[in-house]
């Protein structure tokens, strides 16, 4: 157990389940953030701060920036050369584009779950052990602990069980993306970040992801980025609308669904254009 | 109207296909040919008609008139029609110039007794042998000598040590550029480097072998302080600079086209870029790299040119790298030429191009069921 410790020792000092009744504090805060690629500005001084254990949900036509601002919160930006960023994301009130944040710890902290499911082409075992033994778990027995706990997390244990040494690649697209989740989960970030996990599903495996977002809300806050409406009303607390690079609106989903404040928020809502 | 299928609804494309078809279909039997062509010249090894004794029976020339034509036609090593196209006076003359030949044989090899030995036969070609003179059984490969010695075993020998000092030499470096390139370098330095390292491929193997002959080997030889300039690490070496572009472009594609969402899930999960690249994209990559590796093996066990010039071309049984090494290929392009014509050297040296043929082919068939069985790994199908 010694070496898991070390991971949750990081983490004892995050708020627990029982703070949760109390009003959740803002974890994730964009202060006037822009960002370009090369010449072309994709974010437009966007501020806003995303709540602990909530689920936020970004919603807004294709190419309006949402997926662009969610990789900006684990720095997955800094993959593409010609990007450059104005202004600043803090987390816990730390600007994670500073200098001294070392951007592996950062995304120990933030993790990810993308569009397409894509497990490594390794055993479903290897696919959740490789993210523990990155961040130097090395204890056979706390692995095997840890495997068991994030496939349970993620619903998938009871299906992959006696199978865990063949390859993930075996699996179902819905599988697959729950494996993911299970990866994610199993380095036990504070926050996770889902670039819309369910469009690539059948409803079924839709309805099993989306039941896997609303149990994970216990734990960590989970910020998606999602096409479907009825999917960001379903499982979200808090709605932000992008369009064209810029923040229109930012609420409690039931506001922007129901009495949004912007013409263009309920435009797209109500389905008129988008 | 009615429905139109086939060469009947569009001809002029039903002709292309089946002219592409055709072409595909003659480069195919292009290669069976060649290998026909090698096997049929070392045939007469393989069913042992061939007798490279330096002691032969002779036929008495006086007794010309009592043979029967078939058995003096076989006895001179004529062919039918070549034989019923002499007249009387040419086969006595033959017969004559052959008792001679015989008679004259130095008493030195009429008493040895290797002189009687068929060294051609599978034993002598791949045992060793107590030759006369020796203090033990020897691998010799002496093919122009009083008693010609066909031992392959040496230049087998040669043949892998090159070209494993090869392999090792440049699958690291090929591979490692291979990663850089496509996992980590930045789009414009790749952009350069890329087809500057395949830009190796175009060096000619005469330029690369004179190369190393000139330069390389003053090099090696003052820095490892080894014995024979000429050896198999040299020519492993420069065998290397021409195998490294084949296995990097090779590795490279397979690499690259690794979905990036692999490597991006794991620089997600917290991976710096280069474990992502090492431990993701590689292990990703492996069925394609492997096939770079087998390719680069068959390429460097048939590259002639710079073995040629590099390798010292001694046939000594070693399997230290800083002995001078003679490999098959070698062998061929230098002997070649002074075999003579259906002689046994001459079978001998196509029984080695087919021996090449045959280990590039269960190479490259080792390595495409490896290749599949990976793949299918991989993609959990079994």
């Amino acid at each position: 157990m010694t070496e898991s410790s070390s991971i949750s020792k990081k983490f004892a000092s995050l708020p627990d389940a029982e703070s949760s009744n109390r009003e959740p504090k803002a974890l994730i805060q964009a202060v006037d953030l822009s960002l370009y690629y090369g010449a072309t500005r994709a974010l437009k001084n966007i501020s806003l701060s995303i709540r602990e254990k909530l689920v936020t949900a970004f919603i807004g036509p294709s190419g309006c920036g949402k997926t662009t601002f969610l990789r900006c919160i684990n720095r997955m930006n800094d993959l593409i050369d010609s990007v450059r960023t104005e202004g600043q994301i803090q987390i816990a009130g730390h600007d994670i584009n500073a200098p001294d944040v070392d951007v592996i710890e950062l995304r120990k902290r933030v993790g990810m779950v993308f569009q397409r499911s894509n497990p490594f082409p390794k055993a479903i075992y290897e696919n959740i052990a490789y993210g523990l033994r990155l961040h130097g778990v090395r204890d056979r027995a706390t692995i095997d602990e840890t495997v068991e706990k994030s496939l349970r997390g993620a619903a998938l244990w009871d299906e992959v069980k006696d199978r865990l040494d063949s390859s993930a690649m075996g699996l179902s697209g819905g599988q697959q993306q729950r494996l993911c989740i299970a990866r994610t989960i199993a380095i036990r970030p504070e926050i996770i970040l889902m670039d819309e996990p369910a469009s690539a599903l059948d409803p079924i495996a839709t309805a099993k992801i989306e039941e896997l977002i609303l149990e994970l809300k216990s734990q960590f806050t989970i910020v998606i980025v999602t096409h479907n409406m009825q999917q960001a009303t379903r499982i979200s607390d808090e709605t932000a609308f992008f369009y064209l690079g810029e923040l229109i609106e930012f609420a409690p989903t039931g506001k922007i669904f129901t009495n949004p404040s912007r013409k263009q928020t309920e435009d797209y809502v109500t389905g008129r254009f988008g | 109207m009615g429905i139109h299928r086939g060469h009947k609804a569009r001809p002029l494309e039903w002709v292309a296909e089946k002219l592409i078809f055709a072409i595909s279909l003659s480069a195919i039997l292009m290669v069976f040919l060649i290998f026909l062509f090698v096997a049929r010249e070392a045939w007469p090894i393989f069913t042992g008609s061939m007798n490279s004794a330096a002691i032969q029976p002779v036929l008495q020339a006086s007794d010309t008139a009592k043979l029967k034509p078939e058995v003096l036609q076989s006895y001179l090593g004529l062919t039918k029609a070549g034989f019923t196209a002499m007249d009387r006076e040419s086969i006595q003359a033959l017969m004559e110039v052959r008792q001679a030949a015989m008679d004259e044989l130095p008493a030195s090899v009429r008493s040895d007794k290797d002189a009687n030995l068929n060294t051609v036969s599978w034993k002598y070609l791949i045992q060793p042998h107590q030759w006369t003179g020796y203090d033990k059984p020897e691998y010799i490969w002496q093919p122009i000598s009083t008693i010609n010695k066909y031992n392959i075993i040496p230049l087998v020998i040669g043949s892998i040590k090159a070209s494993l000092v090869a392999l090792a030499f440049s699958v690291p470096l090929a591979l490692g550029a291979a990663i850089y390139v496509s996992q980590l370098a930045r789009p414009a330095l790749k952009e350069w480097l890329k087809p500057a390292i395949e830009m190796l491929a175009g060096i000619p193997s005469v330029v690369v072998g004179s190369f190393a002959y000139i330069f390389l080997a003053t090099v090696l030889q003052k820095f490892l302080g080894y014995e024979s300039r000429l050896n198999a690490l040299l020519a492993g070496v420069a065998l290397g600079f021409a195998i490294i572009p084949v296995v990097f472009s090779i590795a490279e594609d397979a690499l690259t086209s690794v979905p990036r969402a692999y490597t991006q899930a794991a620089l997600a999960l917290g991976a710096s870029k280069w474990k992502a690249a090492w431990q993701i994209g590689l292990p990703a990559a492996i069925p394609g790299v492997f096939a770079a590796v087998v390719l680069g093996f068959g390429r460097a066990i048939g590259e002639t040119m710079i073995v040629l010039l590099a390798s010292g071309n001694a046939s000594i049984v070693s399997w230290s790298v800083f002995d001078s090494t003679r490999t098959m290929t070698a062998t061929i392009a230098a002997e070649m030429a002074e075999a003579v014509f259906g002689g046994n050297h001459y079978r001998i040296l196509f029984l080695i191009g087919a021996l090449l043929f045959v280990v590039t082919f269960f190479s490259n068939l080792a390595g495409d069921l490896i290749i599949h069985r990976l793949k299918a790994k991989m993609e959990g199908k079994v």
